[in-house]
């Protein structure tokens, strides 16, 4: 009986050992990001390139830019690359981060059902767009989880002058962006989504983009370091080339190599504007 | 029913053609869960033994959180040991958030409740039976739980199995600590809730069948290996 026990205790020391081991073969960091970037299949794209260059593996922890961000703040992370261009510059201001660099873009899109209760469809301003769905109060789900695309989405509905919280249309889901796709196309309601995970979502339904190319539909990524002054077992090194990778010429031929069918779902930035 | 049919052929083509990713999470999700049922088994199996056999105050308060705490969220369970593994957590130093040894160890947490509720209930059954004669053979109380854990090993089985599901099935707490690292930390389940957040349902479907595939084999084999050992000791 005795001896079962110990017997026991040691498999699982040894086990517990064998995961660490494999956990830990290489260098590694840690790059809290946001879901359309690893949805979208960009990361899967992308990384593999840089590992193959620099030895140096990313394990990727997919959230809402503002998860994202507080993961950072914490000192979870070594490396964050979101986008919501306030939240990111208020991280930096308060120390959390450093070195921040623009990395790339593409757009919001406005989806919806085909029906298109609104009439949105073909808008050429945006903000009017969401000012139609409000006087319509036609469905609409928002992602509600501080995400970088819930930020995007609140400011315009600021910009309509509408405010949707709390109205009968305005269903706030508190899920990333497939999970509120997945309810949007089951409610036939209007969303906000970034053109990455709408261009990789599967269960579109009766979903179809309504309303894109608006310049304010703009949707910038930056690239950060966690400030390792704060958190001093952030990976300084490691961390800084892998900024320095996806910012140079090379990383940003990655970027744009990245297409799903034929469209090319990311944009590289220029490092110096 | 398309969306069922194609999950089908999606779990058929998963499970024929030995998909190396797919190989890769399963047994990650066998290891973890694994580990964690085994640790479950060391502290939660003698907890349940010495409740159920001791007789002490505040007893029926304590076997009432245990029965309570099977039903803990593993959201919950996920949240509080990502704040105590972060970084700026009391366990931060160790650095073991976003690895497989953060994950076993909120399984652990999970099962532990469950496993030593089942045991109480199997040992103080048993006990009832065999109050007397432990009591004339002069076996004090550590010998009782001893004796009684051992005599009521094929029913515990079931404690084993039944943390072993919560385990496999699980997907809060995994996901909130391992944070669905790819060849990293991602299990069954967090593939299964990233393939539905993608809007992949059918590829979605085919993993939970797969999961429970494995489910059903463990149990199988759990069945037969208490089959033979009755058999031969009985």
């Amino acid at each position: 009986m005795a001896h079962g026990f110990l017997k026991l205790l040691k498999s699982v020391v040894l086990g517990l050992a064998a995961l660490a081991s494999t956990a830990q073969a290489g260098e590694s960091i840690v790059l809290a990001s946001t879901t359309s970037t690893e949805q979208s299949g960009l990361f899967n794209f992308i990384l593999p390139i840089f590992e193959k260059d620099s030895g140096i593996a990313v394990k990727v922890v997919a959230l809402g830019t503002g998860q994202a961000l507080d993961v950072g703040r914490r000192g979870d992370a070594d490396v964050l690359l979101v986008h919501d261009r306030a939240a990111e510059d208020k991280f930096v201001a308060e120390g959390y981060g450093v070195d921040r660099r623009d990395v790339m873009y593409n757009d919001f899109v406005l989806v919806g059902p085909a029906a298109d209760a609104a009439g949105v469809k073909g808008a050429k301003d945006a903000v009017d767009a969401f000012g139609r769905i409000a006087r319509k109060g036609a469905s609409w789900v928002s992602r509600g989880d501080r995400s970088g695309t819930h930020a995007a989405e609140l400011r315009f509905w600021q910009s309509a002058g509408v405010e949707p919280k709390g109205q009968g249309w305005y269903k706030e889901a508190g899920a990333g962006m497939g999970p509120t796709l997945n309810m949007a196309a089951g409610m036939g309601a209007y969303t906000l989504a970034d053109r990455g995970t709408w261009a990789s979502f599967k269960n579109r339904q009766d979903l179809a983009i309504l309303c894109a190319g608006d310049p304010k539909l703009y949707n910038p990524y930056g690239v950060m370091l966690v400030n390792p002054a704060r958190h001093p077992h952030v990976k300084r090194a490691a961390g800084e080339r892998f900024i320095n990778w996806i910012t140079s010429a090379e990383g940003r031929r990655a970027i744009s190599a990245y297409r799903i069918g034929n469209e090319q779902l990311f944009y590289p930035l220029p490092v110096a504007r | 029913m398309s969306g069922l049919g194609a999950a089908f052929s999606d779990a058929f083509a998963l499970l024929a053609g030995f998909d190396h990713q797919v190989a890769e999470i399963v047994t990650l999700s066998l290891e973890v869960s694994g580990l964690a049922v085994l640790l479950g088994t060391l502290i939660g199996l003698p907890l349940g033994a010495c409740l159920g056999v001791g007789r002490f105050p505040g007893r029926q308060l304590l076997v009432v959180m245990l029965n309570g705490c099977m039903g803990l969220p593993s959201v919950v369970v996920g949240v509080v040991v990502y704040l105590a593994l972060s970084r700026s957590g009391p366990l931060g130093y160790l650095g073991l958030l976003y690895s497989p040894t953060a994950m076993v160890i909120a399984q652990t947490v999970l099962v532990v409740p469950l496993m030593a509720a089942i045991a109480r209930q199997v040992v103080e059954d048993a006990w009832r039976e065999y109050e007397e004669e432990l009591t004339a053979m002069g076996f004090r109380w550590a010998g009782r739980v001893r004796v009684l854990l051992y005599d009521c090993r094929h029913s515990l089985l079931v404690a084993l199995l039944a943390g072993l599901g919560r385990a496999m099935s699980e997907v809060g707490a995994v996901m909130i600590v391992g944070g669905n690292i790819d060849r990293s930390t991602r299990t069954m389940t967090t593939a299964i809730a990233l393939e539905t957040s993608k809007g992949d349902l059918p590829l979605a479907v085919a993993l939970g069948m797969v999961l429970l595939a494995v489910i059903l084999l463990l149990n199988g084999v759990a069945y037969a290996l208490r089959q033979w050992a009755m058999r031969r000791y009985a």
